[in-house]
């Protein structure tokens, strides 16, 4: 199981070999992905089908935001419920037809599955088209998973936006080629790029997921894709089956991530390379002046990711190449090979990549190489401070606007913080 | 199905986890899928634990459903043990494996493993996290202790004449509202009455200590939702007598000295006469004279609901308006409680009841839990917390028990701050027209919250309000009490009903310009129940417009 990883001589760590790991896995459901879409889409609600267990992870990962008028909750299965299913279906019914009348702001409802549900084989999609016919053409109601036994964290997003992508209008026939930006973003990223792609001279960019649900992004063969997230597996496959090309690029996390990406797209574009360079050169120097401060901190550092989010991989690429540090292992919940080609090309060669995890047997890992800074989950977070280990907590990462250019100091700074401050407290 | 925002308690299960992780030398296996780890946050975050829970999960996924997830259990528990090398195991499921029906008892004893194996039947659909930590603390109890268990019948064995009585420490849990800080003043307060701690149970504990929990002569119940079906099952095994008092609060410690020192056949009368909480003196000095008669809403879990409302009415003078719990296992005893008080119990785990109860009830001072800590922030209502759920200010560094003699001292600091303190709500009154205090100013220390102070009061209103006053009038306050009570409107009784003063008026009211204006002159936090005892003398008496007479003779009326 604990197989060394030899170096290899190719580019990078494209054809790397991966220790697969299987046991306990020390991460969330998708369904925690619930906490940051439902800010991005606005006129969305979120309804789990689950059991206690589901609300109160919510709960527990939603912290404080649950009483800001959440547009989330958990229709919790009770004992009745699992006497007969279609006891289950019309209960649904009730509840849905009850918060869609509390909530006439809402346009779209996602009846996200959880692990009690599908046990119990709901069909949450037949109860979404059914719904969906009653409040037609007020509310839109679809379905996806969320639950443990699917998703990982940030697939959530995935599920959710896969479930988005048959309600996308097509292109017209003869449209012109356009760009699709996929991932949710912060907005003030989402703006930034938008400004940047408009400098370069790529006039038709449009995010997906949208900022509201009336607004879907249309798709089809002129349809270039720009991935912005590495964890969207199954909404890549579902619009490249509508005819969306995918461009190859490493992911916005960095100055060389973020210009990589840009330059994927200038080049789908035949965008002119001098006016590229243009606006892309200051904004790539701006942030290689502010990354400068953090480099001075972490260069030489080690560095050992836990499995959590997919974003290991990239973060590790510029953690590497652009502050500096040695990576001990990066850990990924799941490596896709295909849309992570470009950054596996620029990982340093001969970096353990690790895949799955066994919880217990990745901490004798960790604990043996002793690293300097440990990116990890709230669980294991504290209990390995408490062993002298320094950790970055994993979640953050994904809160925080850390994508393009203006963003790569802060997620150098989000690095660089523990570091500091066990250098700064002296008790 | 039921649909749930926030919920006051975890699924069962987390009940297990709060008793293993409380405990040294368990180690516990569930049967659970990927993601259910989630909990491991609540220890290591809340309570900021040092270490990991001592937890297991089988983090089972969709492609294991399909070959043998008994086969991923018994791994599981045959790596546990072989890594952690516990004196006992616990096994179980949550909710989702509850649904796949392996049988984690079964599984667990064929392995034949050389340390007791406690299997955990934990109904995820039917039962909570409290449910679960009583369930599981009785479980190990009669596991590890009742082998040592004598004949039935047999008589408990007189205590030698220079042995000092024994007692154990029951109830204290991972997770546990100020349980760390509890014990050890309880532990104290037995110490000063000449009784051994024998063991205290879960907390810090290990198997080998749950074995001599008969040696004790009698049990000290600190919380009754975790440990009063294990002291139960003590007493009819070992004939151990328990505690029924918990001691929060001045009264309550008095009468819990006086219980243990009966139990334990001693004399309290030294430790009652040094009795040194300074909270008695507090609310005689005549600072505090401001407080009486303050209303208070009271909501919890049933042991801190009860303590908490004898406190208020008993120790500081409150009026009790609410007091309810959502630990359904106890409503019986919160019923009791409220019939004291003359108000009616309110037994729900619907955080949006509890919500429309405080607004109809409108208090001066909330005393609850993380819930109705936002929900009074909401409603602009000063709160303390005094229950679980909270969050990680709740498990502070500083000692802050809730019993005992300095608990006393903590409770009175607690519930007293947030309310004006007497000095600066008079000063307040006196100067209710200059510009820093005037009447829409709120205190500073509740922030930009507390404007919304009459805000229940002015969403019952069909039109709002004029802005007649000289001083700025609250713009957007209705939306927000208005939503709250839609919402728990709709969720208790499926249709929207309209608010409380519209519906019993079959005519709007309308509040002339002066009588508003003279409205805004009372303080703000007496303005709400001004406003609705206006409105209700003049609904009693037809009236459809209300002057500054009907003011005036509405308070006449009211006036206590």
């Amino acid at each position: 199981m604990n197989a060394v990883v030899a170096p290899v001589a190719n580019a990078g760590c494209v054809d790397a070999p991966v220790l697969y790991e299987r046991g306990q896995r020390e991460v969330f459901c998708g369904l925690t992905g619930i906490v940051w879409l439902h800010r991005k889409i606005q006129d969305a609600f979120f309804l789990v089908v689950g059991s206690r267990t589901c609300a109160h992870l919510l709960q527990s990962a939603a912290g404080v935001m649950i009483f800001a008028e959440p547009r989330f909750a958990t229709a919790v299965i009770e004992e009745r419920d699992l006497a007969g299913l279609a006891d289950a279906n019309s209960e649904l019914d009730r509840v849905v037809t009850r918060l869609i009348e509390r909530r006439p702001d809402i346009r779209l409802l996602f009846l996200v599955g959880s692990c009690p549900s599908e046990v119990i084989k709901l069909d949450l999609d037949r109860a979404a088209t059914r719904l969906s016919q009653s409040f037609a053409p007020r509310v839109r109601i679809r379905a996806w998973s969320g639950s443990g036994l699917d998703t990982t964290f940030t697939q959530g997003e995935d599920a959710c936006l896969a479930a988005l992508v048959p309600d996308m209008p097509a292109t017209e026939a003869d449209a012109p080629p356009s760009l699709l930006v996929v991932g949710a973003l912060a907005e003030v990223v989402e703006d930034q790029m938008a400004r940047l792609f408009a400098e370069i001279g790529i006039e038709r960019v449009r995010f997906f997921p949208p900022r509201r649900s009336d607004d879907l992004p249309p798709v089809g063969p002129g349809t270039r894709l720009l991935l912005a997230q590495p964890f969207l597996a199954e909404t890549a496959r579902l619009l490249e089956k509508r005819g969306a090309t995918r461009l190859t690029a490493p992911f916005p996390l960095g100055v060389e991530g973020t210009a990589g990406w840009f330059g994927a797209a200038a080049r789908a574009f035949g965008v002119d390379e001098a006016r590229f360079d243009a606006a892309i050169a200051p904004r790539a120097e701006r942030a290689r002046t502010a990354l400068a401060r953090h480099r001075e901190r972490l260069a030489g550092k080690s560095l050992f990711f836990f499995p959590d989010s997919q974003l290991e991989v990239p973060l590790a690429r510029f953690a590497a190449r652009e502050l500096g540090m040695r990576l001990v292992e990066v850990g990924t919940p799941y490596l896709h090979r295909g849309h992570l080609a470009a950054e596996l090309a620029l990982l340093p060669p001969g970096t353990m990549l690790s895949e799955g995890q066994n919880v217990d047997n990745q901490l004798d890992r960790c604990r043996a190489a002793q690293p300097d800074l440990t990116v990890c989950g709230l669980g294991l977070a504290n209990p390995l401070e408490a062993e002298g280990l320094a950790t970055k907590w994993s979640i953050e990462l994904l809160f925080t606007p850390v994508h393009g250019f203006e963003q790569a100091a802060d997620l150098a700074e989000l690095f660089a913080r523990p570091l500091v401050r066990r250098s700064r407290l002296k008790v | 199905m039921q649909l749930t925002v926030w919920t006051y308690e975890a699924p069962p299960h987390v009940g297990a986890m709060r008793i293993a992780t409380a405990m040294e030398g368990v180690h516990y296996v569930l049967h659970a899928p990927q993601g259910d780890t989630y909990a491991d946050l609540l220890f290591t975050m809340i309570e900021r634990a040092t270490k990991r829970p001592p937890v297991t999960y089988t983090t089972f996924q969709a492609r294991d459903l399909g070959s043998d997830t008994a086969e991923l259990f018994k791994t599981s528990v045959k790596e546990a043990y072989e890594r952690f090398r516990p004196q006992a195991l616990l096994v179980g499921a949550s909710c989702t494996a509850e649904l796949i029906q392996d049988d984690p008892g079964g599984l667990a004893r064929a392995l034949d493993l050389p340390i007791p194996v406690v299997p955990l039947e934990l109904p995820a659909y039917q039962r909570k996290e409290n449910w679960g930590a009583a369930e599981t603390f009785y479980r190990l109890v009669r596991t590890l202790a009742g082998p040592h268990a004598p004949p039935p019948g047999s008589k408990r064995p007189a205590r030698g004449p220079d042995d000092a009585p024994r007692c154990n420490i029951l109830g204290p849990t991972a997770l546990g509202f100020r349980h760390r800080d509890d014990v050890h003043e309880v532990t104290g307060l037995l110490h000063r009455l000449g009784v051994t701690v024998n063991v205290v149970a879960p907390l810090g504990a290990t198997p080998a200590d749950i074995a001599r929990l008969g040696e004790a002569d009698f049990n000290v119940v600190l919380y009754p939702e975790i440990a009063y079906q294990a002291a139960q099952w003590l007493d009819r095994t070992f004939g151990q007598k328990s505690t029924k008092v918990v001691p929060i609060g001045v009264g309550a410690t008095r009468d819990f000295i006086a219980e243990v020192a009966a139990l334990a056949s001693v004399d309290p009368a030294p430790v009652l006469a040094g009795a040194p909480s300074r909270a008695p003196w507090y609310a005689r000095s005549v600072d505090s004279t401001y407080l009486t008669g303050k209303r208070v809403f009271v909501f919890g879990d049933a042991t801190h609901a009860i303590a908490a409302a004898r406190i208020a009415a008993d120790e500081l003078g409150f009026e009790v308006v609410g007091l309810g719990t959502y630990s359904r296992e106890f409503a019986r005893e919160v019923r009791a409680a409220a019939a004291k008080y003359g108000v009616e119990p309110l037994i729900t785990d619907d955080y949006l009841d509890v919500e429309a109860a405080i607004a109809a009830a409108h208090p001066e001072l909330v005393l609850g839990t993380q819930m109705e800590r936002h929900t009074a922030k909401r409603l602009g209502v000063p709160c303390a917390v005094i229950s679980a759920p909270v969050h990680v200010q709740d498990f502070p560094a500083r000692y802050a028990p809730q019993m005992g003699h300095e608990g006393a001292n903590v409770l009175f600091d607690t519930f007293v701050h947030p309310l004006m303190m007497g000095l600066e709500e008079h000063l307040l009154t006196m100067f209710r027209e200059d510009f820093e205090f005037h009447a829409d100013a709120a205190p500073s220390h509740l922030g930009v919250a507390a404007s919304r102070g009459e805000a229940p009061s002015v969403a019952a209103d069909p039109a709002p309000a004029p802005a007649v006053s000289p001083t700025p009038v609250p713009g957007p306050v209705p939306s927000m009490a208005a939503a709250a009570s839609a919402e728990a409107a709709v969720v208790t009784d499926a249709a929207p009903i309209p608010s409380a003063a519209a519906a019993a008026s079959p005519v709007p009211l309308r509040w002339a310009a002066d009588a508003e204006k003279e409205l805004h002159k009372i303080p703000f936090f007496v303005r709400g129940k001004a406003r609705r005892n206006t409105e209700r003398f003049a609904q009693d008496r037809g009236l459809s417009l209300i002057t500054i007479e009907t003011l005036y003779d509405a308070k006449a009326h009211f006036s206590r």
